[in-house]
Protein backbone atom coordinates (compact mmCIF):
# COMPACT_ATOMS: atom_id res chain seq x y z
CA UNK A 1 0.00 0.00 0.00
CA UNK A 2 2.82 2.41 0.99
CA UNK A 3 3.92 1.61 -2.86
CA UNK A 4 0.71 2.64 -4.05
CA UNK A 5 0.48 5.78 -2.34
CA UNK A 6 3.90 6.62 -3.33
CA UNK A 7 3.32 6.12 -7.56
CA UNK A 8 0.18 8.07 -7.21
CA UNK A 9 1.83 11.09 -5.29
CA UNK A 10 4.57 10.88 -8.00
CA UNK A 11 1.45 10.82 -10.60
CA UNK A 12 0.35 13.89 -8.31
CA UNK A 13 3.56 15.67 -8.43
CA UNK A 14 3.51 15.38 -12.78
CA UNK A 15 0.23 16.51 -13.19
CA UNK A 16 0.60 19.42 -11.23
CA UNK A 17 3.49 20.62 -13.34
CA UNK A 18 2.43 19.06 -16.48
CA UNK A 19 -0.82 21.40 -15.70
CA UNK A 20 1.84 24.34 -15.64
CA UNK A 21 3.71 23.36 -18.89
CA UNK A 22 0.63 22.45 -20.99
CA UNK A 23 0.50 24.51 -24.36
CA UNK A 24 -3.27 24.00 -24.77
CA UNK A 25 -5.63 24.94 -22.11
CA UNK A 26 -7.96 22.30 -22.93
CA UNK A 27 -4.95 19.85 -22.32
CA UNK A 28 -4.23 20.95 -18.94
CA UNK A 29 -7.64 21.48 -17.66
CA UNK A 30 -8.04 17.48 -18.80
CA UNK A 31 -4.58 16.97 -16.72
CA UNK A 32 -6.27 19.00 -13.76
CA UNK A 33 -8.96 16.27 -14.11
CA UNK A 34 -7.06 13.55 -13.86
CA UNK A 35 -5.27 15.68 -10.91
CA UNK A 36 -8.42 15.63 -9.09
CA UNK A 37 -8.90 12.30 -9.51
CA UNK A 38 -5.89 10.78 -8.48
CA UNK A 39 -6.66 13.29 -5.08
CA UNK A 40 -10.15 11.12 -5.17
CA UNK A 41 -7.73 8.18 -4.78
CA UNK A 42 -5.03 9.53 -2.29
CA UNK A 43 -8.48 11.30 0.24
CA UNK A 44 -9.54 7.16 -0.30
CA UNK A 45 -6.38 6.31 1.19
CA UNK A 46 -6.35 8.76 3.52
CA UNK A 47 -9.50 7.35 5.20
CA UNK A 48 -11.84 10.66 4.19
CA UNK A 49 -14.27 8.78 1.92
CA UNK A 50 -16.22 11.88 2.64
CA UNK A 51 -13.85 14.30 0.61
CA UNK A 52 -13.25 11.52 -1.59
CA UNK A 53 -17.05 12.18 -3.01
CA UNK A 54 -16.42 15.67 -2.86
CA UNK A 55 -13.82 15.58 -4.86
CA UNK A 56 -15.09 13.25 -7.43
CA UNK A 57 -18.14 15.61 -8.04
CA UNK A 58 -16.41 19.06 -7.70
CA UNK A 59 -12.54 18.70 -8.86
CA UNK A 60 -13.15 16.18 -11.61
CA UNK A 61 -16.61 17.03 -12.36
CA UNK A 62 -18.67 20.34 -12.42
CA UNK A 63 -15.39 22.40 -11.93
CA UNK A 64 -14.06 21.10 -15.41
CA UNK A 65 -17.04 21.08 -16.92
CA UNK A 66 -17.89 25.03 -16.10
CA UNK A 67 -13.88 25.10 -17.68
CA UNK A 68 -14.47 23.96 -20.82
CA UNK A 69 -17.85 26.26 -20.84
CA UNK A 70 -16.01 29.03 -20.53
CA UNK A 71 -13.01 27.59 -23.06
CA UNK A 72 -15.95 27.45 -25.55
CA UNK A 73 -17.48 31.23 -24.84
CA UNK A 74 -14.10 32.50 -25.06
CA UNK A 75 -13.23 30.57 -28.37
CA UNK A 76 -10.80 28.80 -27.10
CA UNK A 77 -11.12 25.68 -28.20
CA UNK A 78 -10.14 25.10 -31.61
CA UNK A 79 -13.11 23.83 -34.05
CA UNK A 80 -11.76 20.87 -35.98
CA UNK A 81 -14.68 19.64 -38.00
CA UNK A 82 -17.15 21.74 -39.48
CA UNK A 83 -19.57 18.79 -39.11
CA UNK A 84 -20.51 21.06 -36.03
CA UNK A 85 -22.07 23.74 -37.33
CA UNK A 86 -23.90 22.60 -39.88
CA UNK A 87 -26.83 20.47 -37.83
CA UNK A 88 -28.95 24.02 -36.52
CA UNK B 1 -14.27 64.34 -25.11
CA UNK B 2 -11.95 66.64 -27.09
CA UNK B 3 -9.35 66.30 -24.09
CA UNK B 4 -9.40 62.22 -24.24
CA UNK B 5 -9.26 62.08 -27.72
CA UNK B 6 -5.93 64.60 -27.73
CA UNK B 7 -4.21 61.52 -25.56
CA UNK B 8 -5.76 58.80 -26.89
CA UNK B 9 -2.79 56.87 -28.23
CA UNK B 10 -1.24 57.10 -25.02
CA UNK B 11 -3.91 56.23 -22.84
CA UNK B 12 -3.81 53.70 -20.08
CA UNK B 13 -7.34 52.70 -21.52
CA UNK B 14 -5.65 51.93 -25.16
CA UNK B 15 -3.08 50.04 -24.18
CA UNK B 16 -5.49 47.90 -21.67
CA UNK B 17 -7.85 47.88 -24.78
CA UNK B 18 -5.16 46.48 -26.81
CA UNK B 19 -3.47 44.05 -24.15
CA UNK B 20 -7.12 42.64 -24.24
CA UNK B 21 -7.60 42.26 -27.64
CA UNK B 22 -4.02 40.48 -27.54
CA UNK B 23 -2.20 42.68 -29.91
CA UNK B 24 0.55 43.45 -27.80
CA UNK B 25 2.04 41.09 -24.99
CA UNK B 26 2.43 43.47 -21.58
CA UNK B 27 5.67 41.94 -20.66
CA UNK B 28 7.40 42.60 -23.56
CA UNK B 29 5.57 46.03 -23.13
CA UNK B 30 6.83 46.18 -19.54
CA UNK B 31 10.78 45.22 -21.13
CA UNK B 32 10.73 47.83 -23.18
CA UNK B 33 9.56 50.82 -20.70
CA UNK B 34 11.95 49.07 -18.17
CA UNK B 35 15.10 48.58 -20.54
CA UNK B 36 14.50 52.05 -22.57
CA UNK B 37 12.46 54.51 -20.18
CA UNK B 38 12.91 57.48 -22.51
CA UNK B 39 10.70 55.53 -25.05
CA UNK B 40 6.73 55.95 -25.02
CA UNK B 41 5.39 52.65 -24.52
CA UNK B 42 2.90 53.24 -27.45
CA UNK B 43 5.69 52.59 -30.35
CA UNK B 44 5.56 48.76 -28.95
CA UNK B 45 1.82 48.59 -28.99
CA UNK B 46 1.98 49.57 -32.63
CA UNK B 47 3.42 46.77 -33.85
CA UNK B 48 0.89 45.08 -35.53
CA UNK B 49 -0.22 48.37 -36.97
CA UNK B 50 3.03 49.21 -38.34
CA UNK B 51 3.94 45.99 -40.00
CA UNK B 52 0.36 46.00 -42.05
CA UNK B 53 1.16 49.41 -42.88
CA UNK B 54 4.88 49.67 -44.02
CA UNK B 55 6.01 46.25 -45.71
CA UNK B 56 8.53 47.74 -47.67
CA UNK B 57 9.44 50.60 -45.00
CA UNK B 58 9.96 48.10 -42.47
CA UNK B 59 13.22 46.30 -44.50
CA UNK B 60 14.63 50.02 -44.72
CA UNK B 61 14.49 50.65 -41.52
CA UNK B 62 15.48 47.63 -40.29
CA UNK B 63 19.01 48.21 -41.58
CA UNK B 64 18.93 51.39 -40.64
CA UNK B 65 19.06 51.56 -36.81
CA UNK B 66 19.04 55.10 -36.90
CA UNK B 67 15.38 55.50 -37.75
CA UNK B 68 15.14 55.13 -33.58
CA UNK B 69 16.45 58.41 -32.99
CA UNK B 70 14.78 60.25 -35.85
CA UNK B 71 11.74 62.04 -34.14
CA UNK B 72 8.42 59.76 -35.08
CA UNK B 73 5.93 61.78 -37.06
CA UNK B 74 3.10 59.76 -35.90
CA UNK B 75 3.62 56.61 -33.52
CA UNK B 76 2.35 54.22 -35.93
CA UNK B 77 5.78 54.77 -37.88
CA UNK B 78 7.63 53.68 -34.92
CA UNK B 79 9.13 50.25 -35.56
CA UNK B 80 8.75 48.27 -32.41
CA UNK B 81 11.74 46.37 -30.87
CA UNK B 82 10.15 42.64 -30.55
CA UNK B 83 10.57 41.32 -34.25
CA UNK B 84 13.53 43.35 -35.17
CA UNK B 85 16.60 42.56 -33.76
CA UNK B 86 18.66 45.54 -34.87
CA UNK B 87 15.94 47.74 -33.13
CA UNK B 88 16.31 45.61 -29.95
CA UNK B 89 17.91 47.85 -27.88
CA UNK B 90 21.11 45.53 -28.17
CA UNK B 91 22.36 44.65 -24.86
CA UNK B 92 20.34 46.27 -22.54
CA UNK B 93 17.04 44.17 -22.95
CA UNK B 94 18.69 41.17 -23.98
CA UNK B 95 20.36 41.25 -20.23
CA UNK B 96 17.15 42.57 -18.54
CA UNK B 97 15.62 39.62 -20.00
CA UNK B 98 17.99 37.50 -19.06
CA UNK B 99 17.73 39.06 -15.19
CA UNK B 100 14.34 38.34 -15.32
CA UNK B 101 14.46 34.95 -16.30
CA UNK B 102 17.24 34.04 -13.88
CA UNK B 103 15.34 36.02 -11.06
CA UNK B 104 12.22 34.24 -12.03
CA UNK B 105 13.56 30.75 -11.24
CA UNK B 106 15.54 32.04 -8.02
CA UNK B 107 11.95 33.40 -6.54
CA UNK B 108 10.32 30.09 -7.58
CA UNK B 109 13.16 28.53 -6.06
CA UNK B 110 13.12 29.99 -2.90
CA UNK B 111 9.56 29.44 -2.48
CA UNK B 112 9.60 25.37 -3.03
CA UNK B 113 12.30 25.85 -0.39
CA UNK B 114 10.58 27.81 2.40
CA UNK B 115 7.19 25.77 2.18
CA UNK B 116 9.96 23.04 2.43
CA UNK B 117 11.13 23.87 5.37
CA UNK B 118 8.13 24.69 6.94
CA UNK B 119 6.74 21.17 5.87
CA UNK B 120 9.62 20.04 7.88
CA UNK B 121 8.64 21.63 10.76
CA UNK B 122 5.10 19.99 10.58
CA UNK B 123 4.20 17.63 13.43
CA UNK B 124 3.95 14.01 11.46
CA UNK B 125 0.58 12.75 10.35
CA UNK B 126 -0.96 10.95 12.96
CA UNK B 127 1.12 11.16 15.61
CA UNK B 128 -0.67 11.00 19.23
CA UNK B 129 0.72 14.01 20.59
CA UNK B 130 -0.16 16.35 17.66
CA UNK B 131 -1.83 19.40 18.76
CA UNK B 132 -5.07 18.82 16.94
CA UNK B 133 -5.40 15.50 19.26
CA UNK B 134 -6.86 17.84 22.10
CA UNK B 135 -9.86 17.63 24.30
CA UNK B 136 -12.38 18.63 21.08
CA UNK B 137 -11.77 15.91 19.09
CA UNK B 138 -11.99 13.29 22.36
CA UNK B 139 -15.39 14.87 23.06
CA UNK B 140 -16.51 14.54 19.36
CA UNK B 141 -15.07 10.71 18.98
CA UNK B 142 -16.36 9.63 22.27
CA UNK B 143 -20.04 11.77 22.92
CA UNK B 144 -21.05 12.40 18.85
CA UNK B 145 -22.70 9.49 18.43
CA UNK B 146 -24.71 9.49 21.61
CA UNK B 147 -25.11 13.24 21.38
CA UNK B 148 -25.97 13.85 17.75
CA UNK B 149 -27.40 10.01 16.75
CA UNK B 150 -25.12 10.21 13.82
CA UNK B 151 -23.43 7.56 12.75
CA UNK B 152 -21.14 9.06 10.27
CA UNK B 153 -19.05 11.21 12.03
CA UNK B 154 -18.03 13.54 10.31
CA UNK B 155 -21.87 14.77 9.31
CA UNK B 156 -22.37 14.71 13.36
CA UNK B 157 -19.70 17.37 13.21
CA UNK B 158 -20.39 19.39 10.32
CA UNK B 159 -24.46 19.12 10.51
CA UNK B 160 -24.79 19.43 14.42
CA UNK B 161 -22.08 20.72 16.30
CA UNK B 162 -20.46 22.92 13.84
CA UNK B 163 -24.27 23.30 11.61
CA UNK B 164 -23.52 27.69 11.65
CA UNK B 165 -20.24 27.02 9.45
CA UNK B 166 -22.72 24.86 7.38
CA UNK B 167 -25.41 27.25 7.26
CA UNK B 168 -22.26 30.23 6.07
CA UNK B 169 -21.09 27.29 3.40
CA UNK B 170 -24.72 27.16 2.03
CA UNK B 171 -25.68 30.93 1.62
CA UNK B 172 -21.73 31.90 0.34
CA UNK B 173 -22.74 29.31 -2.34
CA UNK B 174 -26.50 30.70 -2.97
CA UNK B 175 -24.53 34.83 -3.13
CA UNK B 176 -22.11 33.08 -5.53
CA UNK B 177 -24.71 31.61 -7.89
CA UNK B 178 -26.26 35.20 -7.19
CA UNK B 179 -23.24 37.14 -8.59
CA UNK B 180 -22.84 34.77 -11.51
CA UNK B 181 -26.45 35.79 -12.23
CA UNK B 182 -26.06 39.37 -12.35
CA UNK B 183 -22.89 39.34 -13.96
CA UNK B 184 -24.18 36.47 -16.95
CA UNK B 185 -27.65 36.77 -16.96
CA UNK B 186 -29.57 38.13 -20.07
CA UNK B 187 -32.88 39.17 -19.48
CA UNK B 188 -35.20 37.03 -21.89
CA UNK B 189 -38.31 38.90 -21.16
CA UNK B 190 -37.17 41.82 -23.05
CA UNK B 191 -38.02 41.90 -27.11
CA UNK B 192 -35.47 44.26 -27.55
CA UNK B 193 -33.66 43.89 -30.94
CA UNK B 194 -30.00 43.89 -29.63
CA UNK B 195 -31.56 41.85 -26.43
CA UNK B 196 -32.64 38.77 -29.22
CA UNK B 197 -28.71 39.01 -30.35
CA UNK B 198 -27.17 38.45 -27.13
CA UNK B 199 -29.44 35.50 -26.70
CA UNK B 200 -28.45 34.28 -30.33
CA UNK B 201 -24.90 35.11 -29.30
CA UNK B 202 -24.94 33.36 -25.77
CA UNK B 203 -26.77 30.59 -26.19
CA UNK B 204 -23.90 28.39 -27.51
CA UNK B 205 -26.22 25.14 -27.80
CA UNK B 206 -27.18 25.65 -31.17
CA UNK B 207 -24.07 25.39 -33.21
CA UNK B 208 -23.47 21.88 -31.55
CA UNK B 209 -24.70 18.64 -32.79
CA UNK B 210 -28.27 18.21 -31.66
CA UNK B 211 -29.62 14.35 -30.36
CA UNK B 212 -26.59 13.07 -30.63
CA UNK B 213 -27.25 9.48 -30.40
CA UNK B 214 -24.01 8.07 -28.69
CA UNK B 215 -24.53 11.09 -25.72
CA UNK B 216 -28.36 10.24 -25.99
CA UNK B 217 -27.73 6.44 -25.31
CA UNK B 218 -24.94 7.05 -22.20
CA UNK B 219 -26.67 9.67 -20.72
CA UNK B 220 -30.56 6.91 -20.86
CA UNK B 221 -27.99 4.72 -18.45
CA UNK B 222 -26.12 7.21 -16.60
CA UNK B 223 -28.47 9.50 -15.64
CA UNK B 224 -31.10 7.57 -13.57
CA UNK B 225 -27.52 5.67 -11.65
CA UNK B 226 -26.39 8.68 -10.89
CA UNK B 227 -29.54 10.81 -9.38
CA UNK B 228 -30.18 7.73 -7.46
CA UNK B 229 -26.48 7.84 -6.44
CA UNK B 230 -26.57 11.55 -5.46
CA UNK B 231 -30.52 10.92 -3.62
CA UNK B 232 -28.59 7.88 -2.10
CA UNK B 233 -25.59 10.09 -0.39
CA UNK B 234 -27.88 12.72 0.55
CA UNK B 235 -30.38 10.63 2.57
CA UNK B 236 -27.42 8.57 3.89
CA UNK B 237 -25.10 10.85 4.99
CA UNK B 238 -25.60 10.63 8.92
CA UNK B 239 -24.86 6.69 7.93
CA UNK B 240 -22.28 6.33 5.47
CA UNK B 241 -19.86 8.69 3.72
CA UNK B 242 -21.13 11.32 1.96
CA UNK B 243 -23.38 14.29 3.15
CA UNK B 244 -25.79 17.39 1.97
CA UNK B 245 -22.79 18.72 0.14
CA UNK B 246 -21.24 15.36 -1.88
CA UNK B 247 -24.15 14.32 -2.79
CA UNK B 248 -25.56 17.73 -4.43
CA UNK B 249 -23.00 18.16 -6.48
CA UNK B 250 -23.52 14.35 -8.10
CA UNK B 251 -26.79 15.50 -8.42
CA UNK B 252 -25.75 18.64 -10.45
CA UNK B 253 -23.28 16.86 -12.45
CA UNK B 254 -26.47 14.37 -13.20
CA UNK B 255 -28.40 17.55 -14.55
CA UNK B 256 -25.93 18.89 -16.34
CA UNK B 257 -25.03 15.65 -18.19
CA UNK B 258 -28.50 15.58 -18.91
CA UNK B 259 -29.01 18.92 -20.23
CA UNK B 260 -26.33 18.54 -22.22
CA UNK B 261 -27.59 15.09 -23.86
CA UNK B 262 -31.43 16.58 -24.29
CA UNK B 263 -30.80 19.98 -24.72
CA UNK B 264 -32.64 23.13 -22.38
CA UNK B 265 -35.94 22.27 -23.65
CA UNK B 266 -36.75 19.14 -21.52
CA UNK B 267 -34.74 20.05 -18.97
CA UNK B 268 -36.55 23.54 -18.48
CA UNK B 269 -40.10 21.58 -18.19
CA UNK B 270 -38.65 20.27 -15.07
CA UNK B 271 -36.26 22.75 -14.01
CA UNK B 272 -36.47 26.13 -14.26
CA UNK B 273 -35.56 29.69 -12.45
CA UNK B 274 -38.75 30.01 -10.71
CA UNK B 275 -38.37 26.55 -9.15
CA UNK B 276 -34.55 27.02 -8.27
CA UNK B 277 -35.64 30.00 -6.46
CA UNK B 278 -38.07 28.62 -4.63
CA UNK B 279 -36.19 25.48 -3.96
CA UNK B 280 -32.98 27.34 -2.77
CA UNK B 281 -34.82 30.44 -0.85
CA UNK B 282 -36.51 27.29 1.17
CA UNK B 283 -34.13 25.35 1.87
CA UNK B 284 -32.24 27.83 3.15
CA UNK B 285 -34.91 29.15 5.36
CA UNK B 286 -35.63 25.93 6.77
CA UNK B 287 -32.22 25.29 8.04
CA UNK B 288 -31.49 28.64 9.19
CA UNK B 289 -35.17 28.56 11.14
CA UNK B 290 -34.35 24.79 12.42
CA UNK B 291 -30.88 25.60 13.63
CA UNK B 292 -31.80 28.39 14.89
CA UNK B 293 -34.24 26.93 17.05
CA UNK B 294 -31.99 24.07 17.82
CA UNK B 295 -29.57 26.62 19.22
CA UNK B 296 -31.67 28.71 21.31
CA UNK B 297 -32.82 25.48 23.17
CA UNK B 298 -29.63 24.00 23.54
CA UNK B 299 -28.47 27.39 24.53
CA UNK B 300 -30.71 27.47 27.23
CA UNK B 301 -30.58 24.44 28.20
CA UNK B 302 -34.24 23.62 27.19
CA UNK B 303 -35.74 20.50 25.55
CA UNK B 304 -36.09 20.73 22.07
CA UNK B 305 -38.35 17.71 21.74
CA UNK B 306 -36.18 16.52 18.27
CA UNK B 307 -36.06 12.42 19.05
CA UNK B 308 -32.41 11.35 18.18
CA UNK B 309 -34.66 7.83 16.93
CA UNK B 310 -31.89 4.63 17.31
CA UNK B 311 -28.56 5.59 15.93
CA UNK B 312 -28.59 3.04 12.30
CA UNK B 313 -31.55 3.76 11.30
CA UNK B 314 -32.55 6.15 8.09
CA UNK B 315 -34.82 7.92 10.27
CA UNK B 316 -32.70 9.08 13.15
CA UNK B 317 -29.98 11.93 14.39
CA UNK B 318 -32.74 14.47 14.81
CA UNK B 319 -32.29 17.39 12.38
CA UNK B 320 -29.81 15.80 10.07
CA UNK B 321 -31.18 14.50 7.65
CA UNK B 322 -33.89 17.02 6.70
CA UNK B 323 -30.82 19.87 7.19
CA UNK B 324 -29.08 17.49 4.56
CA UNK B 325 -31.80 17.61 2.25
CA UNK B 326 -32.12 21.18 2.34
CA UNK B 327 -27.70 21.89 1.75
CA UNK B 328 -28.18 18.91 -0.67
CA UNK B 329 -30.91 20.85 -3.12
CA UNK B 330 -29.00 24.12 -2.35
CA UNK B 331 -26.00 22.70 -3.71
CA UNK B 332 -27.40 20.59 -6.56
CA UNK B 333 -29.66 23.88 -7.51
CA UNK B 334 -26.61 26.23 -7.53
CA UNK B 335 -24.26 23.79 -9.98
CA UNK B 336 -26.78 23.21 -12.16
CA UNK B 337 -27.57 27.32 -12.25
CA UNK B 338 -23.88 27.42 -12.41
CA UNK B 339 -23.53 25.95 -15.88
CA UNK B 340 -27.43 27.50 -17.38
CA UNK B 341 -25.81 30.88 -16.68
CA UNK B 342 -22.68 30.05 -18.80
CA UNK B 343 -24.03 28.33 -21.50
CA UNK B 344 -27.03 30.43 -22.46
CA UNK B 345 -27.19 33.87 -19.38
CA UNK B 346 -30.60 32.46 -18.25
CA UNK B 347 -32.35 29.35 -16.38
Amino acid sequence: MKQFEIILLCCLMVCAVSVAFARDLLTSIIIFMSYSLIMCVIWILLQSPDLAITEAAVGAGVTSILFFVTLKKIKAIRKEDQDEQKER
Amino acid sequence: MSRRKDNYENSRWLKFKRWVDGETDTLTAERMESAAPEEKIGSVEFRKEAAEAGGKETTEENTDSKAVEMPAVSLSEKRPGDFEPAFRGGRGIRMYNRFYQIMSILLCLSIIFVLLWTIAYLPIFGNAGNPDNNEVSARYIEQGLKETGAVNIVTGMILDYRAFDTFGESCVLFIASCCVLVLLRIDSGSQDERTKKRLEEANDRLFEPKNDIILQKCACVLVPVILVFGIYIVLNGHLSPGGGFSGGAVLGSGLILYLNAFGFEKTEKLFHERIYRRITVCALTFYCLAKSYSFFTGANHLESGIPLGTPGAILSSGLILPLNICVGLVVACTMYAFYTLFRKGGM
